[in-house]
């Protein structure tokens, strides 16, 4: 190696040490706070399949001998189901209130909601409500609780009317 | 003289009427700033380590690093749901040199492979090469950047810890914003009951799976390049290699927390390289981010169209002209050129892809029917450029020698200049210059007669060979004058008649100076002889 060559050579050496400093800064730094310190998070998800939106009617006699022999059903039910209401109040204050619709392109299809709320750690009182047919216009589900919130603890609100109605967990 | 004032004055050509004088590639300050940096790393590495000039080869050779290390890291992964971030980090733990070494490595190859298929982007776009035949090119790059991006996100699930609990449900929270997927896609990251030991050998499949279509696109993206560079030089492969690799021992990789589905990280560090687009989100909103990303893609897609210059014309082969030699075939640079059955059923002959033809001419620099001793008014080869035909070079050439004869005075230099090179100098009567789209356009022996046409010396301005616009054009070119390549060069016997001088198009002292030093030492030979005169002798000149 000539002498002339070292200046080069520590140029190089200092490229790529730039070169690996940029990466291994970039590749952790700096940190992104994705919640203030104090706060934890609510999460709402469910998927439910709503009730019906009109209720099954029994065809007569009469209806079903004119229908062809092989779409002679007794039940008439339409496939349209409801939409999931939801209510969310935290110490009185309403979070939430959608309405979820059915999926699918006849709306017969399980409706699911997601939404994610931070909140400051603490005792507070959880309050969800869902409603699942239109037929009724009542939260026929609901459910209150004391939670105590961890700073970086996550509730999950789900349902599932079928186990045990709404839970927070 | 101020570099604009100069730069203008250079650039007239010093043949009138020259069009082809004019530069075809972009000036911008992208461009520039880019040039700048590349000539100082020519400086500091050399051009033939300089890795701003092997950007994509550096690519390939991150993308081997990573490949290499993941396969060692998969055999120890542990793809249960208890067992999952607890393989991963005793990895570190129990073998720190073969496991937390490689994981290092195979965390920082990754980001580095962002950096670098980042900065190839921007510098073709800033050479303007993304347009007509390179756009094939252009196009199939864009999405080995999804499937890097891609291939990232989901390797930093599969640690399983806080950091990956956050990606997941970020992500899954940024596709559940489209129509289509839905919200119901979250659950996978929330609930106990989705997360399983499938969900883990689900994503280790993916894991391989996106890579492998990553090498895929990457292997369409080179197919229209003849010897495509997929190997960086041993010193910028080694130097990248020992820098990752120390890197990895300063900082090594290691896991977060194992993932909780009731806790989330409040502060996480993220890799900037590969999940900058989470920030985003939480910053604006999923649709926001997709707007912002579908936008770029389909911009980058578009980019080849977008303010589209004329297309040159490609290569014409004339059938009568051509003997099949397939000197072009070997020549192109882009694959552009097949050898079919002759249509007169006489061996083979060239055809030129349209669309992959650059209109480089070193094809027609190849040709052995190029030569301008043959017989006839007008120049008619094998193979030549419409726009640039080799028969008005020679015709300008003529006229110009002509002209200095009848000037009188001591003999003219003439200078071949590379237009993607130094400009010519501003119009000099002791000089002839003739620009060409590549220095590899001009046939050899086109010096031979310049210098029994009465030229004092010819001298060849090419540009630098790592620095050649039509990749090899350059080497082609030397190899061809120094007889190490066909067509080769017959003036070789006289020594000190040409020249070649690499000046790239800042270099606009070294082409000063090798004409200067073309006019300290002449040939010794040439009388001037009259063109048609020329043309009925040959190259080896008048019959004893």
């Amino acid at each position: 190696m000539t002498r002339s060559s070292l200046p080069k050579l520590a140029g190089q050496v200092v490229l790529y040490a730039a070169f690996a400093a940029t990466i291994g800064h970039f590749s952790h730094a700096p940190a992104y706070q994705h919640l203030g310190q104090d706060q934890g998070l609510i999460r709402l998800s469910f998927k439910h399949a709503g009730q019906f939106k009109v209720e099954c009617r029994q065809r007569s006699a009469e209806e079903l001998a004119k229908l062809p022999a092989q779409l002679r059903v007794a039940a008439d039910c339409p496939r349209e189901r409801s939409p999931v209401r939801v209510r969310v109040e935290l110490d009185g204050r309403t979070l939430v209130d959608e309405s979820f619709p059915a999926s699918g392109l006849h709306h017969d299809g399980p409706a699911s909601g997601y939404r994610r709320i931070p909140v400051v750690a603490g005792e507070h009182r959880l309050k969800v409500a869902f409603n699942d047919s239109v037929r009724d216009p009542r939260f026929q589900h609901v459910r209150e609780a004391l939670v105590t919130m961890k700073p970086g603890q996550v509730v999950l609100i789900d349902f599932a009317p079928e186990h045990a109605g709404v839970l927070i967990q | 003289m101020s570099p604009a004032s100069e730069s203008a004055s250079r650039s007239a050509p010093a043949v009138a009427g020259d069009a082809a004088c004019d530069r075809p590639t972009p000036h911008g300050p992208l461009l520039r700033a880019v040039r700048w940096i590349e000539r100082r790393l020519d400086g500091l590495c050399g051009e033939a380590n300089n890795p701003m000039r092997q950007l994509g080869a550096i690519g390939f050779h991150l993308f081997w690093i990573v490949a290499a290390t993941g396969g060692y890291l998969y055999v120890f992964y542990d793809t249960s749901v208890e067992g999952v971030w607890a393989s991963v980090r005793d990895l570190s733990r129990e073998q720190p040199w073969a496991g937390g070494w490689l994981r290092s490595l195979h965390r920082y190859a990754s980001d580095a492979l962002v950096v670098v298929l980042a900065l190839h982007a921007v510098r073709e776009w800033a050479y303007g090469r993304l347009r007509h035949f390179r756009a094939f090119s252009w196009v199939s790059g864009v999405p080995t950047i999804g499937l890097t991006l891609a291939s990232g996100v989901i390797g930093y699930w599969l640690v399983w810890d806080e950091l990956a609990l956050f990606i997941g449900v970020a992500t899954t929270e940024w596709f559940g914003a489209l129509p289509g997927f839905g919200t119901g896609l979250i659950r996978n990251f929330i609930t106990e009951s989705a997360i399983t030991d499938r969900l883990f050998s689900l994503l280790m499949f993916l894991h391989i799976g996106v890579p492998l279509a990553l090498l895929g696109a990457l292997w369409i993206h080179i197919q229209r390049l003849t010897r495509p560079r997929t190997v960086p030089s041993r010193a910028v492969g080694a130097w990248c290699l020992v820098s990752l690799l120390a890197l990895g021992l300063a900082l090594p990789a290691e896991s977060g927390p194992a993932a909780q589905l009731d806790r989330v990280a409040r502060s996480v560090g993220i890799d900037w390289f590969y999940l900058a687009v989470y920030p985003a989100m939480y910053a604006s909103s999923p649709m926001t981010v997709w707007a912002v990303v579908l936008g770029a893609t389909v911009l980058l897609f578009a980019l080849p169209w977008i303010g589209r210059r004329a297309r040159p014309q490609p290569a014409l082969v004339d059938p009568a002209n051509c003997n099949g030699c397939s000197r072009c075939f070997a020549d192109c640079p882009y694959e552009a050129i097949a050898m079919a059955p002759h249509p007169k059923g006489r061996g083979q002959i060239a055809v030129v892809s349209e669309q992959a033809c650059a209109a480089c001419g070193v094809c027609v620099g190849a040709c052995p029917s190029s030569t301008p001793f043959r017989r006839g008014e007008h120049l008619v080869t094998g193979i030549d450029l419409p726009e640039t035909p080799l028969s008005a070079l020679r015709e300008r050439l003529d006229a110009a020698l002509d002209a200095s004869r009848r000037v009188g005075g001591p003999a003219p230099v003439v200078v071949f200049a590379c237009r993607h090179g130094a400009d010519l100098p501003p119009r000099d009567a002791r000089v002839v210059g003739l620009s060409v789209v590549c220095a590899a356009q001009l046939p050899p022996s086109f010096v031979d007669y310049a210098l029994r046409s009465g030229a004092g010396s010819v001298l060849i301005s090419s540009c630098p060979p790592d620095d050649c616009e039509f990749r090899f054009g350059s080497r082609w070119q030397s190899d061809r004058l120094q007889g190490r390549r066909e067509p080769r060069l017959r003036a070789t016997e006289t020594p000190g008649a040409w020249r070649v001088v690499y000046a790239a198009r800042e270099d606009h002292d070294r082409l000063d100076a090798a004409i200067a030093a073309s006019f300290a030492s002449p040939a010794a030979t040439p009388s001037a002889v009259p063109a048609r005169a020329r043309r009925l002798q040959g190259p080896h000149g008048p019959p004893p």
